[in-house]
Protein backbone atom coordinates (compact mmCIF):
# COMPACT_ATOMS: atom_id res chain seq x y z
CA UNK A 1 0.00 0.00 0.00
CA UNK A 2 1.33 3.43 -0.97
CA UNK A 3 0.41 5.89 1.80
CA UNK A 4 -1.35 9.09 0.82
CA UNK A 5 0.78 12.10 -0.03
CA UNK A 6 -1.63 14.95 0.71
CA UNK A 7 0.38 17.47 -1.32
CA UNK A 8 -0.09 15.32 -4.42
CA UNK A 9 -3.75 14.58 -3.64
CA UNK A 10 -4.59 18.22 -2.94
CA UNK A 11 -3.17 19.25 -6.30
CA UNK A 12 -5.87 17.09 -7.93
CA UNK A 13 -8.69 19.16 -6.39
CA UNK A 14 -8.98 22.64 -7.93
CA UNK A 15 -11.37 23.92 -5.25
CA UNK A 16 -8.73 23.41 -2.57
CA UNK A 17 -6.75 26.27 -4.13
CA UNK A 18 -9.59 28.66 -3.40
CA UNK A 19 -9.51 31.35 -0.73
CA UNK A 20 -12.64 32.11 1.31
CA UNK A 21 -11.44 35.70 1.79
CA UNK A 22 -8.19 37.32 0.64
CA UNK A 23 -5.39 35.42 2.37
CA UNK A 24 -7.80 32.95 4.02
CA UNK A 25 -7.51 29.51 2.39
CA UNK A 26 -10.40 27.06 2.41
CA UNK A 27 -10.19 24.38 5.09
CA UNK A 28 -12.83 21.91 4.01
CA UNK A 29 -13.95 19.66 6.87
CA UNK A 30 -17.42 18.76 5.55
CA UNK A 31 -16.83 15.79 3.26
CA UNK A 32 -19.47 13.74 5.04
CA UNK A 33 -22.03 16.17 3.60
CA UNK A 34 -20.39 16.13 0.18
CA UNK A 35 -16.84 15.57 -0.99
CA UNK A 36 -14.84 17.82 -3.29
CA UNK A 37 -14.19 16.72 -6.89
CA UNK A 38 -10.85 16.02 -8.56
CA UNK A 39 -9.97 17.38 -12.02
CA UNK A 40 -10.39 13.96 -13.65
CA UNK A 41 -14.07 13.81 -12.65
CA UNK A 42 -14.79 17.35 -13.80
CA UNK A 43 -12.96 16.70 -17.07
CA UNK A 44 -14.75 13.40 -17.76
CA UNK A 45 -18.12 15.13 -17.53
CA UNK A 46 -16.91 18.14 -19.48
CA UNK A 47 -15.65 15.90 -22.25
CA UNK A 48 -18.98 14.11 -22.53
CA UNK A 49 -20.75 17.44 -23.08
CA UNK A 50 -18.09 18.81 -25.42
CA UNK A 51 -17.31 15.74 -27.50
CA UNK A 52 -19.96 13.01 -27.44
CA UNK A 53 -23.14 14.39 -25.86
CA UNK A 54 -26.06 12.21 -26.99
CA UNK A 55 -28.92 10.27 -25.50
CA UNK A 56 -28.19 6.65 -24.72
CA UNK A 57 -29.61 3.22 -25.63
CA UNK A 58 -31.69 4.54 -28.54
CA UNK A 59 -29.65 6.23 -31.22
CA UNK A 60 -27.37 4.33 -33.57
CA UNK A 61 -25.16 7.26 -34.52
CA UNK A 62 -21.57 7.54 -33.37
CA UNK A 63 -22.28 9.93 -30.50
CA UNK A 64 -25.07 7.71 -29.19
CA UNK A 65 -22.85 4.65 -29.35
CA UNK A 66 -20.03 6.45 -27.54
CA UNK A 67 -22.34 7.85 -24.87
CA UNK A 68 -24.00 4.47 -24.33
CA UNK A 69 -20.63 2.75 -24.08
CA UNK A 70 -19.33 5.29 -21.54
CA UNK A 71 -22.52 5.10 -19.46
CA UNK A 72 -22.41 1.30 -19.37
CA UNK A 73 -18.64 1.20 -18.85
CA UNK A 74 -19.12 3.29 -15.71
CA UNK A 75 -21.60 0.69 -14.48
CA UNK A 76 -18.95 -2.01 -14.91
CA UNK A 77 -16.38 0.15 -13.11
CA UNK A 78 -18.78 0.55 -10.16
CA UNK A 79 -19.57 -3.19 -10.12
CA UNK A 80 -15.87 -3.99 -10.01
CA UNK A 81 -15.26 -1.40 -7.26
CA UNK A 82 -17.81 -2.90 -4.85
CA UNK A 83 -17.22 -6.52 -5.87
CA UNK A 84 -20.64 -7.11 -7.46
CA UNK A 85 -20.97 -10.35 -9.44
CA UNK A 86 -22.41 -8.55 -12.47
CA UNK A 87 -22.80 -4.98 -13.72
CA UNK A 88 -26.51 -5.76 -14.08
CA UNK A 89 -26.78 -5.70 -10.29
CA UNK A 90 -25.89 -1.99 -10.39
CA UNK A 91 -28.93 0.31 -10.67
CA UNK A 92 -28.28 4.01 -11.20
CA UNK A 93 -30.45 6.21 -8.99
CA UNK A 94 -30.33 9.90 -8.09
CA UNK A 95 -28.65 9.24 -4.76
CA UNK A 96 -28.66 6.96 -1.71
CA UNK A 97 -32.06 8.30 -0.68
CA UNK A 98 -33.67 7.38 -3.98
CA UNK A 99 -32.05 3.93 -3.89
CA UNK A 100 -33.55 3.22 -0.46
CA UNK A 101 -36.93 4.58 -1.55
CA UNK A 102 -36.75 2.34 -4.62
CA UNK A 103 -36.34 -0.74 -2.43
CA UNK A 104 -39.08 0.38 -0.04
CA UNK A 105 -41.55 1.12 -2.84
CA UNK A 106 -40.86 -1.94 -5.02
CA UNK A 107 -39.44 -4.78 -2.94
CA UNK A 108 -41.31 -3.42 0.09
CA UNK A 109 -44.69 -3.19 -1.59
CA UNK A 110 -44.28 -6.67 -3.10
CA UNK A 111 -43.09 -8.38 0.08
CA UNK A 112 -44.26 -6.55 3.21
CA UNK A 113 -47.68 -7.37 4.66
CA UNK A 114 -49.66 -6.05 7.60
CA UNK A 115 -48.03 -7.02 10.89
CA UNK A 116 -44.56 -7.65 9.39
CA UNK A 117 -41.56 -6.24 11.21
CA UNK A 118 -38.78 -4.06 9.76
CA UNK A 119 -35.68 -3.59 11.92
CA UNK A 120 -33.71 -0.33 11.68
CA UNK A 121 -31.27 1.31 14.10
CA UNK A 122 -31.47 4.39 16.29
CA UNK A 123 -28.52 5.94 14.43
CA UNK A 124 -30.11 6.06 10.98
CA UNK A 125 -29.97 9.04 8.67
CA UNK A 126 -33.49 10.21 7.82
CA UNK A 127 -33.03 8.67 4.37
CA UNK A 128 -33.01 5.17 5.87
CA UNK A 129 -35.84 5.98 8.25
CA UNK A 130 -38.57 7.96 6.52
CA UNK A 131 -38.97 5.62 3.48
CA UNK A 132 -39.68 2.78 5.92
CA UNK A 133 -42.04 4.97 7.93
CA UNK A 134 -43.96 5.67 4.71
CA UNK A 135 -44.31 2.00 3.77
CA UNK A 136 -45.00 1.11 7.43
CA UNK A 137 -47.97 3.49 7.47
CA UNK A 138 -49.21 2.14 4.15
CA UNK A 139 -48.86 -1.54 5.10
CA UNK A 140 -49.34 -1.37 8.87
CA UNK A 141 -45.81 -2.63 9.59
CA UNK A 142 -44.00 -2.74 12.92
CA UNK A 143 -40.76 -0.72 13.00
CA UNK A 144 -38.20 -1.83 15.58
CA UNK A 145 -34.82 -0.30 16.35
CA UNK A 146 -31.44 -1.67 17.33
CA UNK A 147 -30.40 0.45 20.30
CA UNK A 148 -27.37 2.69 20.36
CA UNK A 149 -25.14 2.43 23.45
CA UNK A 150 -23.95 5.61 25.27
CA UNK A 151 -20.56 5.31 23.54
CA UNK A 152 -22.21 5.23 20.12
CA UNK A 153 -22.13 1.55 19.21
CA UNK A 154 -25.01 -0.68 18.16
CA UNK A 155 -26.23 -2.90 20.98
CA UNK A 156 -26.12 -6.31 19.33
CA UNK A 157 -27.91 -7.94 22.28
CA UNK A 158 -30.94 -5.76 21.56
CA UNK A 159 -30.57 -6.78 17.91
CA UNK A 160 -30.58 -10.50 18.70
CA UNK A 161 -33.80 -10.06 20.66
CA UNK A 162 -35.44 -8.26 17.74
CA UNK A 163 -34.47 -11.08 15.40
CA UNK A 164 -36.54 -13.54 17.43
CA UNK A 165 -39.53 -11.85 15.81
CA UNK A 166 -38.19 -12.89 12.35
CA UNK A 167 -38.29 -9.43 10.74
CA UNK A 168 -38.78 -9.31 6.98
CA UNK A 169 -36.04 -6.71 6.59
CA UNK A 170 -33.03 -5.37 8.48
CA UNK A 171 -31.82 -1.97 7.19
CA UNK A 172 -28.88 -0.12 8.73
CA UNK A 173 -26.11 2.39 8.14
CA UNK A 174 -22.70 0.85 7.51
CA UNK A 175 -21.03 3.96 8.97
CA UNK A 176 -22.96 6.55 10.98
CA UNK A 177 -22.87 10.03 9.46
CA UNK A 178 -22.93 11.57 12.95
CA UNK A 179 -21.04 9.22 15.25
CA UNK A 180 -18.72 7.83 12.60
CA UNK A 181 -19.30 4.37 14.05
CA UNK A 182 -18.26 1.58 11.70
CA UNK A 183 -20.99 -0.97 12.32
CA UNK A 184 -20.16 -4.70 12.13
CA UNK A 185 -22.05 -5.07 8.86
CA UNK A 186 -20.98 -8.62 8.06
CA UNK A 187 -22.13 -9.89 11.45
CA UNK A 188 -25.41 -7.94 11.32
CA UNK A 189 -26.14 -9.37 7.86
CA UNK A 190 -25.23 -12.95 8.79
CA UNK A 191 -27.51 -12.79 11.83
CA UNK A 192 -30.31 -11.30 9.72
CA UNK A 193 -30.02 -14.07 7.15
CA UNK A 194 -30.12 -16.72 9.89
CA UNK A 195 -33.43 -15.19 10.98
CA UNK A 196 -34.69 -15.23 7.38
CA UNK A 197 -34.50 -11.44 6.90
CA UNK A 198 -33.51 -9.52 3.81
CA UNK A 199 -30.79 -6.87 4.37
CA UNK A 200 -30.36 -3.30 3.14
CA UNK A 201 -27.12 -1.43 3.86
CA UNK A 202 -26.98 2.37 3.72
CA UNK A 203 -23.39 2.61 2.53
CA UNK A 204 -23.40 6.37 1.84
CA UNK A 205 -20.60 6.87 4.38
CA UNK A 206 -18.72 3.60 3.84
CA UNK A 207 -18.21 3.11 0.10
CA UNK A 208 -16.39 6.48 -0.20
CA UNK A 209 -14.10 5.78 2.75
CA UNK A 210 -13.34 2.06 3.16
CA UNK A 211 -13.09 -0.96 0.89
CA UNK A 212 -16.60 -2.42 0.57
CA UNK A 213 -17.24 -5.78 -1.07
CA UNK A 214 -20.91 -6.66 -1.46
CA UNK A 215 -20.28 -10.35 -1.99
CA UNK A 216 -18.10 -10.55 1.11
CA UNK A 217 -20.77 -8.72 3.10
CA UNK A 218 -23.39 -10.94 1.44
CA UNK A 219 -25.94 -8.12 1.68
CA UNK A 220 -29.11 -8.26 -0.38
CA UNK A 221 -29.22 -4.51 -1.07
CA UNK A 222 -26.69 -1.70 -0.63
CA UNK A 223 -26.95 1.98 -1.54
CA UNK A 224 -24.52 4.88 -1.92
CA UNK A 225 -24.12 8.30 -3.57
CA UNK A 226 -21.48 9.49 -6.03
CA UNK A 227 -21.16 12.98 -4.58
CA UNK A 228 -19.70 11.75 -1.31
CA UNK A 229 -16.95 9.83 -3.13
CA UNK A 230 -15.36 12.51 -5.34
CA UNK A 231 -18.15 12.19 -7.93
CA UNK A 232 -20.97 14.52 -9.03
CA UNK A 233 -24.34 15.12 -7.41
CA UNK A 234 -27.44 13.68 -9.05
CA UNK A 235 -26.30 10.09 -9.26
CA UNK A 236 -26.26 7.23 -6.79
CA UNK A 237 -26.25 3.47 -6.88
CA UNK A 238 -28.47 0.69 -5.71
CA UNK A 239 -26.75 -2.68 -5.61
CA UNK A 240 -29.13 -5.64 -5.36
CA UNK A 241 -28.72 -9.38 -5.72
CA UNK A 242 -29.94 -10.13 -9.21
CA UNK A 243 -32.45 -12.74 -8.14
CA UNK A 244 -34.15 -10.18 -5.90
CA UNK A 245 -34.03 -7.42 -8.53
CA UNK A 246 -35.54 -9.76 -11.14
CA UNK A 247 -38.49 -10.43 -8.86
CA UNK A 248 -39.22 -6.80 -8.05
CA UNK A 249 -41.84 -4.68 -9.84
CA UNK A 250 -40.60 -1.54 -11.64
CA UNK A 251 -40.11 1.70 -9.71
CA UNK A 252 -41.05 4.52 -12.09
CA UNK A 253 -42.66 4.16 -15.49
CA UNK A 254 -41.45 5.68 -18.74
CA UNK A 255 -38.93 5.24 -21.50
CA UNK A 256 -36.08 2.72 -21.33
CA UNK A 257 -37.73 0.67 -18.57
CA UNK A 258 -40.04 -1.13 -21.00
CA UNK A 259 -39.68 -4.03 -23.36
CA UNK A 260 -43.03 -3.49 -25.13
CA UNK A 261 -45.81 -1.00 -24.64
CA UNK A 262 -49.46 -1.31 -25.60
CA UNK A 263 -52.15 1.29 -25.04
CA UNK A 264 -53.30 -0.24 -21.77
CA UNK A 265 -50.39 -2.39 -20.61
CA UNK A 266 -46.65 -2.80 -20.88
CA UNK A 267 -43.96 -5.46 -20.47
CA UNK A 268 -41.01 -4.27 -18.34
CA UNK A 269 -37.43 -4.32 -19.56
CA UNK A 270 -34.79 -6.43 -17.83
CA UNK A 271 -32.55 -5.28 -14.97
CA UNK A 272 -30.90 -2.87 -14.60
CA UNK A 273 -32.96 -0.90 -17.16
CA UNK A 274 -36.25 -1.92 -15.53
CA UNK A 275 -35.41 0.54 -12.74
CA UNK A 276 -34.00 3.36 -14.89
CA UNK A 277 -37.01 5.10 -16.42
CA UNK A 278 -36.43 8.13 -18.62
CA UNK A 279 -33.23 9.79 -19.75
CA UNK A 280 -30.83 9.26 -16.84
CA UNK A 281 -28.00 11.40 -15.48
CA UNK A 282 -25.59 10.41 -18.27
CA UNK A 283 -22.80 12.90 -17.60
CA UNK A 284 -23.07 12.12 -13.90
CA UNK A 285 -22.78 8.36 -14.45
CA UNK A 286 -19.65 9.02 -16.49
CA UNK A 287 -18.42 11.28 -13.67
CA UNK A 288 -19.10 8.52 -11.14
CA UNK A 289 -17.02 6.13 -13.22
CA UNK A 290 -14.17 8.65 -13.22
CA UNK A 291 -14.51 9.11 -9.45
CA UNK A 292 -14.23 5.38 -8.87
CA UNK A 293 -11.16 5.18 -11.07
CA UNK A 294 -9.65 8.08 -9.12
CA UNK A 295 -10.25 6.35 -5.78
CA UNK A 296 -8.90 3.09 -7.22
CA UNK A 297 -5.74 4.86 -8.35
CA UNK A 298 -5.20 6.16 -4.80
CA UNK A 299 -6.26 2.86 -3.24
CA UNK A 300 -9.06 2.45 -0.73
CA UNK A 301 -6.73 0.95 1.85
CA UNK A 302 -4.65 4.13 1.71
CA UNK A 303 -7.78 6.30 1.93
CA UNK A 304 -9.01 4.42 5.01
CA UNK A 305 -5.57 4.53 6.64
CA UNK A 306 -5.25 8.27 6.04
CA UNK A 307 -8.69 8.95 7.49
CA UNK A 308 -7.86 6.81 10.51
CA UNK A 309 -4.79 8.98 11.10
CA UNK A 310 -6.89 12.11 10.71
CA UNK A 311 -9.63 11.04 13.13
CA UNK A 312 -7.13 9.77 15.70
CA UNK A 313 -5.33 13.12 15.64
CA UNK A 314 -8.59 15.12 15.61
CA UNK A 315 -10.04 13.30 18.62
CA UNK A 316 -6.78 13.72 20.53
CA UNK A 317 -6.69 17.46 19.82
CA UNK A 318 -10.43 18.01 20.44
CA UNK A 319 -10.18 16.37 23.85
CA UNK A 320 -7.64 19.03 24.85
CA UNK A 321 -10.20 21.80 24.40
CA UNK A 322 -12.09 22.56 27.64
CA UNK A 323 -15.87 22.24 27.21
CA UNK A 324 -15.72 19.97 24.17
CA UNK A 325 -17.83 16.82 24.31
CA UNK A 326 -17.30 14.29 21.52
CA UNK A 327 -20.01 11.85 20.45
CA UNK A 328 -19.38 8.35 19.17
CA UNK A 329 -16.81 5.63 19.79
CA UNK A 330 -13.02 5.78 19.98
CA UNK A 331 -10.93 6.21 16.83
CA UNK A 332 -10.36 2.48 16.32
CA UNK A 333 -14.11 1.93 15.83
CA UNK A 334 -14.92 4.92 13.68
CA UNK A 335 -14.43 6.59 10.32
CA UNK A 336 -13.35 10.19 9.76
CA UNK A 337 -16.30 11.90 11.46
CA UNK A 338 -16.02 13.98 14.66
CA UNK A 339 -19.30 15.36 16.02
CA UNK A 340 -19.02 17.43 19.17
CA UNK A 341 -20.58 20.14 21.28
CA UNK A 342 -18.85 23.09 22.88
CA UNK A 343 -20.31 23.82 26.29
CA UNK A 344 -22.75 26.77 26.30
CA UNK A 345 -22.27 27.67 22.62
CA UNK A 346 -24.71 26.65 19.91
CA UNK A 347 -23.17 24.65 17.01
CA UNK A 348 -24.47 27.18 14.48
CA UNK A 349 -22.48 29.91 16.22
CA UNK A 350 -19.43 27.67 16.32
CA UNK A 351 -19.69 26.98 12.59
CA UNK A 352 -20.31 30.63 11.74
CA UNK A 353 -17.23 31.82 13.59
CA UNK A 354 -15.06 29.03 12.15
CA UNK A 355 -16.19 30.08 8.67
CA UNK A 356 -14.50 33.46 9.15
CA UNK A 357 -11.23 31.56 9.18
CA UNK A 358 -12.20 29.62 6.08
CA UNK A 359 -13.04 26.47 8.06
CA UNK A 360 -16.08 24.63 6.67
CA UNK A 361 -17.82 22.37 9.18
CA UNK A 362 -21.43 21.28 9.46
CA UNK A 363 -23.72 22.29 12.31
CA UNK A 364 -27.14 20.88 13.07
CA UNK A 365 -28.79 17.50 13.47
CA UNK A 366 -27.17 16.09 10.30
CA UNK A 367 -30.44 14.47 9.18
CA UNK A 368 -30.42 12.26 12.27
CA UNK A 369 -32.87 13.91 14.66
CA UNK A 370 -33.80 10.72 16.57
CA UNK A 371 -30.13 10.07 17.33
CA UNK A 372 -29.72 13.60 18.70
CA UNK A 373 -32.87 13.08 20.80
CA UNK A 374 -31.30 9.91 22.15
CA UNK A 375 -28.28 11.86 23.35
CA UNK A 376 -30.50 14.71 24.62
CA UNK A 377 -28.97 17.34 22.36
CA UNK A 378 -30.50 19.44 19.63
CA UNK A 379 -27.44 19.81 17.45
CA UNK A 380 -23.74 19.12 17.12
CA UNK A 381 -20.83 20.58 15.21
CA UNK A 382 -19.37 18.03 12.84
CA UNK A 383 -15.89 18.03 11.34
CA UNK A 384 -15.32 15.27 8.81
CA UNK A 385 -12.23 14.20 6.92
CA UNK A 386 -11.32 12.76 3.57
CA UNK A 387 -8.23 11.85 1.61
CA UNK A 388 -7.24 15.50 1.03
CA UNK A 389 -7.31 16.69 4.66
CA UNK A 390 -4.19 17.32 6.73
CA UNK A 391 -3.24 17.48 10.40
CA UNK A 392 -2.41 21.15 9.80
CA UNK A 393 -6.09 21.73 8.98
CA UNK A 394 -7.08 20.01 12.23
CA UNK A 395 -4.70 22.32 14.10
CA UNK A 396 -6.49 25.27 12.44
CA UNK A 397 -9.83 23.87 13.60
CA UNK A 398 -8.62 23.63 17.19
CA UNK A 399 -7.24 27.15 17.05
CA UNK A 400 -10.61 28.27 15.67
CA UNK A 401 -12.45 26.64 18.56
CA UNK A 402 -10.33 28.56 21.05
CA UNK A 403 -11.28 31.75 19.20
CA UNK A 404 -14.96 30.80 19.48
CA UNK A 405 -14.56 30.31 23.21
CA UNK A 406 -12.81 33.65 23.50
CA UNK A 407 -15.64 35.47 21.70
CA UNK A 408 -18.26 33.87 23.94
CA UNK A 409 -16.13 34.58 27.02
CA UNK B 1 -19.19 1.79 -41.26
CA UNK B 2 -19.36 -0.15 -44.57
CA UNK B 3 -18.33 -3.17 -42.51
CA UNK B 4 -21.64 -3.12 -40.68
CA UNK B 5 -23.47 -3.58 -43.96
CA UNK B 6 -21.11 -6.01 -45.62
CA UNK B 7 -22.53 -7.96 -48.50
CA UNK B 8 -23.37 -11.04 -46.45
CA UNK B 9 -25.62 -9.09 -44.10
CA UNK B 10 -27.49 -7.26 -46.85
CA UNK B 11 -27.82 -10.50 -48.81
CA UNK B 12 -29.20 -12.48 -45.88
CA UNK B 13 -31.52 -9.61 -44.98
CA UNK B 14 -32.95 -9.41 -48.52
CA UNK B 15 -32.85 -13.11 -49.34
CA UNK B 16 -32.97 -15.08 -46.10
CA UNK B 17 -32.57 -18.86 -46.39
CA UNK B 18 -34.44 -19.77 -43.22
CA UNK B 19 -37.33 -17.35 -43.03
CA UNK B 20 -40.65 -18.97 -42.22
CA UNK B 21 -42.45 -20.87 -39.48
CA UNK B 22 -42.74 -24.55 -38.63
CA UNK B 23 -46.05 -26.09 -37.65
CA UNK B 24 -45.94 -28.46 -35.89
CA UNK B 25 -42.66 -27.74 -34.10
CA UNK B 26 -40.81 -29.01 -31.04
CA UNK B 27 -39.51 -25.64 -29.91
CA UNK B 28 -40.86 -22.17 -30.57
CA UNK B 29 -40.02 -18.87 -28.93
CA UNK B 30 -40.31 -15.15 -29.68
CA UNK B 31 -39.15 -11.88 -28.16
CA UNK B 32 -38.63 -8.18 -28.88
CA UNK B 33 -35.77 -5.76 -28.78
CA UNK B 34 -37.31 -2.64 -27.24
CA UNK B 35 -34.60 -0.39 -28.69
CA UNK B 36 -35.34 -0.83 -32.40
CA UNK B 37 -38.65 -2.66 -32.16
CA UNK B 38 -37.07 -5.79 -33.66
CA UNK B 39 -39.12 -8.93 -33.30
CA UNK B 40 -37.84 -12.48 -33.77
CA UNK B 41 -39.56 -15.86 -33.60
CA UNK B 42 -37.59 -19.07 -33.98
CA UNK B 43 -39.18 -22.51 -34.55
CA UNK B 44 -37.23 -25.79 -34.39
CA UNK B 45 -37.88 -29.44 -35.09
CA UNK B 46 -35.62 -31.83 -33.20
CA UNK B 47 -34.94 -35.45 -34.23
CA UNK B 48 -34.71 -38.53 -31.99
CA UNK B 49 -30.98 -37.92 -31.27
CA UNK B 50 -31.75 -34.49 -29.86
CA UNK B 51 -30.31 -32.76 -32.92
CA UNK B 52 -31.83 -29.79 -34.72
CA UNK B 53 -33.39 -31.18 -37.90
CA UNK B 54 -35.23 -28.14 -39.18
CA UNK B 55 -35.31 -24.54 -38.14
CA UNK B 56 -36.87 -21.24 -39.17
CA UNK B 57 -37.04 -17.65 -38.01
CA UNK B 58 -39.71 -15.09 -38.57
CA UNK B 59 -40.16 -11.47 -37.55
CA UNK B 60 -39.25 -7.96 -38.56
CA UNK B 61 -36.62 -5.41 -37.76
CA UNK B 62 -33.29 -4.02 -38.84
CA UNK B 63 -30.95 -5.80 -41.25
CA UNK B 64 -28.56 -6.72 -38.44
CA UNK B 65 -31.26 -8.45 -36.38
CA UNK B 66 -32.78 -10.33 -39.31
CA UNK B 67 -29.51 -11.39 -40.94
CA UNK B 68 -28.19 -12.49 -37.58
CA UNK B 69 -31.27 -14.70 -37.07
CA UNK B 70 -30.91 -16.24 -40.53
CA UNK B 71 -27.20 -17.00 -40.03
CA UNK B 72 -27.80 -18.32 -36.53
CA UNK B 73 -30.51 -20.76 -37.57
CA UNK B 74 -28.31 -21.95 -40.42
CA UNK B 75 -25.40 -22.51 -38.03
CA UNK B 76 -27.33 -24.82 -35.72
CA UNK B 77 -28.58 -27.30 -38.29
CA UNK B 78 -27.58 -30.78 -37.11
CA UNK B 79 -26.31 -29.50 -33.78
CA UNK B 80 -27.45 -31.04 -30.49
CA UNK B 81 -29.54 -28.93 -28.14
CA UNK B 82 -26.66 -29.10 -25.66
CA UNK B 83 -24.38 -27.54 -28.25
CA UNK B 84 -26.96 -24.84 -28.93
CA UNK B 85 -27.06 -24.00 -25.22
CA UNK B 86 -23.31 -23.37 -25.30
CA UNK B 87 -23.52 -20.71 -28.03
CA UNK B 88 -22.22 -17.30 -26.99
CA UNK B 89 -22.33 -13.69 -28.04
CA UNK B 90 -18.98 -14.19 -29.75
CA UNK B 91 -20.35 -17.03 -31.90
CA UNK B 92 -22.98 -14.68 -33.31
CA UNK B 93 -20.45 -11.90 -33.88
CA UNK B 94 -18.23 -14.41 -35.69
CA UNK B 95 -21.15 -15.38 -37.93
CA UNK B 96 -21.81 -11.73 -38.77
CA UNK B 97 -18.12 -10.93 -39.07
CA UNK B 98 -18.52 -7.41 -37.70
CA UNK B 99 -17.81 -5.42 -34.56
CA UNK B 100 -20.76 -3.73 -32.86
CA UNK B 101 -21.24 -0.99 -30.30
CA UNK B 102 -23.48 -1.54 -27.28
CA UNK B 103 -26.66 -0.27 -28.93
CA UNK B 104 -26.54 -2.42 -32.07
CA UNK B 105 -25.27 -5.43 -30.13
CA UNK B 106 -28.81 -5.76 -28.79
CA UNK B 107 -30.08 -6.10 -32.37
CA UNK B 108 -27.52 -8.74 -33.27
CA UNK B 109 -28.09 -10.82 -30.16
CA UNK B 110 -31.88 -10.88 -30.10
CA UNK B 111 -31.96 -14.09 -32.14
CA UNK B 112 -29.49 -15.83 -29.80
CA UNK B 113 -31.58 -14.78 -26.82
CA UNK B 114 -34.74 -16.13 -28.47
CA UNK B 115 -33.04 -19.36 -29.53
CA UNK B 116 -31.56 -20.11 -26.11
CA UNK B 117 -34.74 -19.19 -24.22
CA UNK B 118 -36.59 -21.67 -26.46
CA UNK B 119 -34.03 -24.46 -26.10
CA UNK B 120 -33.83 -24.00 -22.33
CA UNK B 121 -37.64 -23.97 -22.21
CA UNK B 122 -37.81 -20.68 -20.34
CA UNK B 123 -40.99 -18.72 -19.85
CA UNK B 124 -39.21 -15.47 -20.53
CA UNK B 125 -36.07 -14.45 -22.42
CA UNK B 126 -33.32 -12.93 -20.31
CA UNK B 127 -30.14 -10.99 -21.03
CA UNK B 128 -28.42 -13.62 -18.83
CA UNK B 129 -28.54 -15.91 -21.88
CA UNK B 130 -26.26 -13.65 -23.92
CA UNK B 131 -23.95 -12.27 -21.25
CA UNK B 132 -20.96 -14.56 -21.72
Amino acid sequence: MKPINTDEIRADFPILRREIAPGVPLIYLDSTATSQKPDTVIQAMDQYYRVYNANIHRGVHTLAEEATAAYEKARETVADFIGAGSAREIIYTRNTTEAINLVAMTWGRANLQSGDTVVLTEMEHHSNLVPWQLIAAERNLKLEFIEVTPNGLLDLDSYRKLLQDHPKLVAFAHISNVLGTINPAKEIIALAHQAGSVTMVDAAQSVPHIQVNVQDLDTDFLAFSAHKMCGPTGIGVLYGKKQLLDGMPPFMGGGDMIKRVYLRTFAPNEVPHKFEAGTPAIAEAIGLGAAVRYLQSVGMEAVAQHEHEMISYALERLEEVPGVKIFGPTADKKGGVASFTLSGIHPHDVAQILDRDGIAVRAGHHCAMPLHDKFNITATTRASFYLYNTTHEIDQLIEGLYKVKQIFG
Amino acid sequence: MEDLYRELIIDRYKNPLYRGTLDPNDITFQDDNPLCGDHIQIDLRVNGDGRVQEGTFDGHGCAISQASADLLVESIMGKTLEEVKQLTKQDVLDLLGIELGPVRLKCALLSLKVLKAGVYGLGEASDDLIEA
